[in-house]
């Protein structure tokens, strides 16, 4: 008989290879959905996950589509740590972009190097500040964080929808929700010549850096942790609450308007009603799975790229829909999850009969 | 202290009931540890047996097994001379075994009544069920109310939630793990008499305790266990205290050396006048408390737990701010308003009655949990960075200097035995060198050895000139350390009085609320509250 019994102390082993685990059994129960949908599984595997990586400017797409999903998830973790529950970063996204994007609107064409300085620092603002409303109505009014930070997602949603239908919308633009494309001063430099891989991957890294270096290493990151995990000691020891809810809130909210920033500055080029995909929402997998530290952070992100970009090779060669990578997602969840029991228990085989009477 | 001797003299009495419980050879192995090794025990119907024994010795670990919340690795059990392997906690209450747990296992978020229906069979009517709350708490001297929440009781009333919670099914055989640290000198009398009462009935009582003349005043029988392993059995009233204590740790008990107090220190912490209304609906109210703690003197405050012990430590250390400044006062400066870490930086260190979760991060590193207080005090943190050398260091000097049996500074705090823990807190607020020193509850399930040290280590602190505030719920305790004794009630403080002018009987007194001067300030507000 199979039985759990817990472990004395948490495996910190297991900590690292859960989610190596969760990835593994993720590919095997891929292959049992390509079979079950009359696909050779090994055709399957490859379009999906080989694929993506099969030449530079497909690995140059794969980082691209990373970008974002690490600025807002680095930038999550922080306040994750210190159980600041951030579900809106998709909105903090969309306000970073819509900031960036008036900054590109208004000064865009006068060509000046100082444009896209600018538009960074009003990517960050515009996440932030939409990040400070649950802040304020948290610290304030003791209003969940989980619940305003979500549903300002969906104002943030029509808020953009009504920019590009209305006062931005491009008058050339055959009536299309999107306005004008931005001038040459207000575009991302590429990273590599003939690809889409932009300077944005460059503050991603360095985002991940600094938010290794603050969780790790400073000691507001070590308030938060502190927070995280007993609240009681961290009143105790007379780490304010209060500042931790701002400073979880408005980091996570900038490192978003970052990410929104470099989506329109760099392979969208305008906003559009389309400008938040769920990047905002998948980073909260990819915080969780990269174990909400800087370096998971990095491989996550890269495994949620993977995803997506293979759920879209599906849909172009085996003809499966695009939901297709969305099973993934809710795979790798599942699986991590599971794999997580065996943080703090072990697996035993226990013999009934040395039990019975 | 004045206990009466057991009323249960007869020599053969003991002897003539029938063995009620049998343990053969019973091992419990965990994976880092064998908590128990070959134990043999033997309870007889109508005896009350000690169990002896050190911190870590295995005395919780073969309760539990007794009591099915653990299982033995090897060995074997029997119940009224059958064989038995008790399955669950719910089994052993139907073969008729209590048992009242020194860590509490109450649901808090669900009321007092329905937590003791969760431990009876069946669905209780709850009203039914609180009246005989109310019946068996006023027969046995242990008030609580059984429509209030756990997580609003304090440590004390929350232990007498498990006793009467055993007490309502009639036990054959109770085990009571340290249940008298909170309860006054008279409430002690009270349950043992209770206790007395249960045996003579024919009840057989297993009793953990550190209070050695608690035992040799109630206990027909001892036995004792050194490090997993049984090492020796005796007869409780033969024995004294340090003989038992000998056969405990295997060596003499250390005593406390405590020389009179430095006369005229500056006032280093002064409540003038402090009344704060509870945040809690179901909390103490402070009302108009007064106290001045004197440099180089240790001022005790005595009472019965949830009598706004909580709500003081709480206004002092700075975790409930103030709206005035001039109640709390520290080192001469009005701290009513400040935040916790700025109190520390007047000098302040302080020493919470929860160590997991308050005074230590259950999941974090030793080295990370000196960092939690020391940041400032001992220059670990340079321009917003942690220095983790620095930490480790730190927390490596409270290891040694206070005998912290640990697995090094990386040790997960959770991963210590609870006077271990015990002692790294009190080590690390020691070593900040602090200028006034609060300390709740220092030895708090701490082992006689460990408690000895850590008293002593305070007492250290106050000779070299430190003011020292210590709340306790264990008088002996605090006649044994401090210079002078006040005495907390219903939210109201009495005057400090030299501990060597008082008794402990007077104490117990003052312990109801009934100090000379209180009837014309406190007890007129109280009846017309009844």
């Amino acid at each position: 008989m199979l039985e759990l019994e817990a472990r004395a102390e948490p495996s910190r082993p297991m900590s690292w290879l859960s989610p190596l685990l969760a990835v593994a059994l993720m590919l095997a129960g891929g292959l049992v959905v390509f079979a079950a949908l009359g696909k050779d599984p090994l055709d399957g595997f490859r379009v999906f996950f080989l694929n993506p990586v099969k030449d530079l400017h497909a690995i140059s797409e794969l980082l691209l589509k990373a970008t974002p999903l690490m600025l807002c998830a680095i930038g999550l973790a922080i306040g994750f740590r210190a159980n600041v529950w951030n579900i809106g970063a998709e909105g903090q996204f969309m306000l970073g972009a819509v900031a960036a994007a008036g900054v590109a609107l208004h000064f865009g064409d006068s060509g000046r190097a100082l444009v896209l300085p600018a538009m960074v620092v009003a990517g960050a603002l515009g996440g932030a500040a939409w990040a400070a409303i649950p802040a304020l109505l948290r610290t304030r009014f003791n209003a969940s964080e989980i619940l305003v930070s979500l549903m300002l997602v969906y104002v943030a949603q029509l808020f953009v929808s009504w920019l590009v239908f209305g006062p931005w919308k491009d008058p050339d633009g055959f009536n299309f929700p999107q306005t004008r494309m931005f001038g040459e001063a207000a575009l991302m430099p590429a990273l590599v010549e003939g690809t889409r891989l932009h300077f944005g991957f460059m503050i991603a890294l360095a985002a991940l850096v600094a938010g290794y270096a603050f969780l790790n290493r400073s000691h507001a990151g070590f308030r938060m942790r502190v927070a995280g995990e007993a609240l009681e000691a961290a009143r105790y020891a007379g780490f304010s609450t209060t500042r931790m809810i701002w400073v979880g809130l408005l980091l996570g909210g900038a490192a978003a308007g970052l990410a929104g920033m470099g989506e329109v500055a760099g392979p969208m080029g305008q906003l559009t009603d389309k400008v938040g995909s769920g990047y905002g929402f998948a980073a909260i997998i990819v915080a969780f799975v990269g174990r909400l530290n800087a370096f998971g952070i990095l491989l996550a992100s890269l495994l949620m790229a993977l995803l997506y970009i293979g759920g879209e090779q599906a849909q172009q060669y085996l003809n499966l829909p695009n939901s297709i990578s969305m099973v993934f997602q809710g795979m790798l969840l599942f699986f991590l999850l599971g794999a997580d029991v065996f943080i703090d228990y072990r697996l035993r085989v226990r013999r009934r009969a040395a039990q019975g009477h | 202290m004045p206990i009466p001797p057991p009323t249960f003299t007869s020599p053969h009495g003991a002897a003539s009931g029938h063995a009620r419980l049998v343990l053969r050879g019973i091992g419990k192995v965990y994976p880092t540890v064998i908590a128990n090794d070959e134990v043999d025990l033997t309870v007889r119907a109508g005896e009350i047996r000690a169990i002896l024994g050190e911190n870590g010795a295995g005395k919780s670990t073969l309760m539990k097994i007794i009591y099915g919340v653990t299982h033995a690795s090897s060995g074997r059990m029997f119940w009224e001379g059958e064989e038995v392997v008790v399955a669950s906690p719910a089994h052993a209450r139907k073969l008729g075994i209590g048992m009242v747990f020194q860590h509490f296992s109450l649901f808090e978020t669900l009321s007092v009544v329905e937590n003791v229906a969760l431990a009876l069979p069946g669905r209780p009517v709850l009203d039914e069920l609180a009246q005989r709350i109310v019946e068996v708490s006023a027969r046995y001297g242990l008030p609580v109310d059984p429509r209030r929440h756990v997580h609003a009781l304090s440590v004390g009333e929350r232990q007498r939630v498990e006793i009467i919670r055993c007490l309502l099914q009639n036990p054959r055989l109770l085990i009571m793990d340290e249940p008298t640290s909170v309860l006054t000198p008279q409430a002690v009398r009270t349950l043992f008499e209770t206790l007395r009462q249960l045996a003579a009935e024919g009840c057989s009582i297993l009793y953990i305790s550190h209070k050695l003349d608690e035992i040799r005043a109630l206990c027909h029988t001892a036995t004792v266990l050194r490090a997993g392993r049984v090492t020796g059995e005796c007869i409780p009233a033969q024995e004294t205290a340090q003989s038992m204590a000998r056969m405990m740790i295997g060596k003499d008990l250390p005593h406390c050396e405590h020389g009179p107090a430095t006369a005229g220190g500056e006032v280093r912490l002064r409540l003038a006048g402090l009344s704060h209304a509870a945040d809690d609906p179901f909390g103490t109210d402070l009302r108009d408390i007064h106290v001045d703690v004197h440099a180089g003197e240790i001022v005790g405050i005595a009472g019965v737990s949830g009598n706004g012990q909580q709500e003081l430590l709480r206004v002092i250390s700075g975790e409930t701010p103030l709206a005035e400044k001039f109640p709390v006062q520290i080192c001469g400066v009005e701290a009513g308003r400040l935040s916790p870490g700025k109190r520390r930086r007047l000098g302040l260190a302080f020493v919470p009655e929860e160590r997991l979760g308050r005074g230590a991060v259950p999941a974090m590193s030793l080295a990370d949990n000196a960092l939690l207080t020391a940041a400032h005090s001992q220059q670990l943190v340079r321009a917003g960075f942690v220095r983790f050398g620095r930490a480790h260091d730190f927390a490596r000097r409270c290891i040694d200097q206070f005998s912290v049996r640990c697995g090094g500074t990386g040790a997960a705090a959770k991963s210590l035995s609870g006077g271990n823990l015990q002692k790294f807190i009190v080590g690390r607020e020691i070593l900040q060198a602090p200028r006034l020193l609060v300390c709740a509850q220092p030895t708090w399930g701490v082992d006689v050895g460990a408690a000895a040290f850590i008293r002593q280590a305070i007492i250290d602190l106050r000779n070299r000139g430190c003011a020292v505030l210590v709340i306790s719920e264990e008088l002996e305790e605090l006649f044994e350390i401090c210079d002078r004794i006040a005495v907390i009630a219903r939210g109201r403080l009495s005057p400090a009085r030299a501990a060597s002018a008082s008794t402990i009987e007077d104490i117990g007194v003052w312990m109801s609320g009934l100090w000379p001067g209180a009837e014309a300030a406190g007890a007129a507000p109280e009846a017309a509250h009844a």
